[in-house]
């Protein structure tokens, strides 16, 4: 095959879902202290690992790069991204981004790629694990011009252009869109590989490059709690739910329980 | 008085509830303009009209279906400008939430998905990380796109109906989009979608490979069918059944969860449900921590009592 690839995966370093998360009190931003690669963004990762390799990999001039933005944590991510095989890392950070909603982030994001030079697919995981928005993929395209495919359960690419299987709840779409273009994969597509020894050892001596708002030529005022087009104004936490009746079946539990829907006028 | 823009696609013969919910939202925030796609029934119509919409907008391109999200967004994007809409409303699915995404690019507005309650100062309030917490949020934009979930607002028809009249609006080039080649169509199951669905009876590790009582227990109560990443990873039911924080977050005012563990990825998708009953073998599972009601026992022997029970009482 003598196509080569281009492409770039968008990594997030998320808070752990493991763990309890938590919005700061001070800029209702979340907190990610305890923060891993989104899992979500492996299947983007293992996605562009095997476009890349059925074409002959790296040597044949295939790039897999992991963009990460975000604080000095994000990092972690990209580092994961290289041991699973990426080639490039690059982590875009800034002060100014602290706060970025999603059209703020989109437009950070938009400049690194373009940055980047000419790249073929952009891949994300199908959604953040924490803000649960989705909208940056589909902004990332509208502020590149390119078509989207999201929530790709197959993905395909040959002779300059795409296809892809979506899954919906009532039908399933094939979808064909020319190159280049953004695409989200869902957990469906495939089995995201481990590290293996040789993959961390390799991603020792693979560079990440860190841009900063200049070396991408985005005014510090577009982003952030600045340039964001929206705002948070409170955050409260949900009472946690506590416990009720706790019964042990002892034959009769089934009628309890519709003893209890009647109770609570479910029925 | 603002202008509200409602997008309703391919409402079909009559109207879906969340539409509903959007022009009952609509009507509280100004005066509503719709943004169809698709036919317009005379049905619809007349649903519009006991709704106090202003006007209808329909797009000069017939071809929007054949196509992902992007042309949709243009369309709206020039309807937005021509009602002079100050506030665009979209249905919170997965289409909705992106074409809402490539609009508020187009428009220069702020896009806030997941909403619950709006303000009649444009304050919006959605929950976020599954729930956890419930925010206050604002577009500091002119225009502001919002996404409302299913389930918040009651529609109700507006005192005196309107006559709108339609007027067509020209869909500008979009920028290159994915075309739809095929689209097959599952099998209706009949059951309510599980989003947007009442009541849930969801299902895990503990049916074994035997999703029948929990079908059973969810045809008795008009339940959608809901299951855990285990049971959907197992091939045990359709994958479009998950619930939690890699598939579907629901808020049913019911919710019975049966042989699930409830760890923390599962609850992330069912933990804002009104009512939480919970039947496992296990008294140490944490879905017991949330639930309203737990039983300790067997759902093998739990569930088809209770079905047969809904059943017999129903008549």
């Amino acid at each position: 095959m003598e196509e080569t690839l281009k492409i770039v995966v968008l990594v997030k370093h998320v808070p752990d879902a493991q763990f309890d998360r938590h919005l700061n009190g001070v800029d209702n931003t979340a907190d990610r202290d305890e923060s891993i690669l989104s899992e979500l963004d492996e299947y983007a990762l293992e996605a562009a690992l095997q476009l890349a390799e059925a074409r002959g990999g790296s040597k044949a001039g295939n790039q897999v790069i992991a963009l990460s933005m975000g604080p000095a944590g994000a990092v972690n991510a990209v580092k994961k991204s290289l041991q699973m095989g990426a080639t490039e890392g690059v982590h875009l950070t800034d002060d100014a981004l602290a706060g970025s909603d999603a059209a703020a982030t989109s437009l950070a994001l938009a400049a690194a790629v373009r940055h980047l030079g000419d790249v073929d697919l952009v891949l994300t995981g199908m959604a953040s694990t924490d803000g649960e928005t989705s909208l940056v993929p589909a902004q990332l395209a509208e502020r590149l011009g390119l078509p989207q495919v999201t929530f790709a359960s197959t993905l395909e690419v040959d002779g300059g252009r795409l296809t892809a299987r979506r899954d919906a709840d009532t039908s399933s779409e094939t979808v064909e869109a020319p190159l280049p273009a953004v695409v989200s994969v869902t957990d469906q597509i495939n089995e995201p590989r481990y590290p293996n020894f040789k993959g961390i050892i390799a991603a020792k001596r693979k560079s990440i490059t860190t841009l900063s708002l200049a070396d991408i030529g985005v005014d510090p005022a577009q982003v952030g709690f600045a340039g964001s087009w929206t705002t948070v104004t409170s955050a409260e936490q949900r009472p946690p739910r506590t416990a009720g009746t706790i019964i042990t079946d002892e034959g009769d539990a089934g009628i309890k329980l519709v003893d209890f829907l009647a109770a609570q006028k479910l029925l | 008085m603002a202008q509200v823009l409602v997008f309703i696609d391919n409402p079909g013969a009559s109207l879906k509830k969340s539409s509903l919910e959007l022009l009952t939202l609509a009507r509280s925030l100004g005066e509503t303009t719709v943004a169809l796609n698709g036919d317009l029934s005379d049905g619809v119509a007349a649903t519009f009209a006991e709704y106090g919409v202003g006007s209808i907008l329909r797009p000069s391109a017939q071809d929007l279906d054949d196509f992902l999200v992007a042309p949709k967004a243009a369309y709206l994007a020039a309807a937005a400008e021509s009602a002079g809409a100050g506030v665009v409303l979209l249905d919170n699915s997965p289409e909705g939430k992106e074409i809402a995404a490539r609009l508020g690019i187009r428009l220069n507005a702020g896009v806030i998905t997941d909403v619950v309650a709006v303000e009649a100062d444009g304050t919006a309030r959605k929950s976020v990380l599954a729930g956890s917490y419930t925010t206050a949020c604002r577009a500091t934009t002119p225009v502001s796109v919002l996404t409302l979930k299913a389930n918040n607002v009651t529609p109700e028809p507006a005192p005196a109906p309107t006559s709108p009249g339609t007027a067509s609006v020209q869909v500008p080039a979009a920028a290159a989009a994915a075309r739809i080649t095929a689209r097959e169509q599952k099998a209706a199951s009949g059951r309510p979608d599980l989003t947007d669905a009442r009541i849930v009876v969801a299902g895990g590790r503990g049916m074994d490979g035997d999703f029948g009582p929990v079908e059973e227990l969810a045809d008795a109560l008009g339940a959608a069918v809901g299951a855990s990443r285990a049971a959907t990873d197992a091939g045990w039911i359709s994958h479009d059944a998950q619930v939690g924080q890699t598939g579907k977050t629901v808020s049913p005012q019911l919710y019975i969860s049966a042989g699930i563990s409830g760890a923390i990825q599962q609850k992330a998708g069912m933990q804002t449900s009104q009512v939480i009953v919970a039947i496992n073998k296990d008294a140490e599972s944490p879905v017991f921590e949330i639930a309203d009601f737990g039983i300790i026992g067997d759902v093998f022997d739990v569930l088809p009592q209770a079905a047969a029970e809904i059943k017999k009482r129903k008549g």
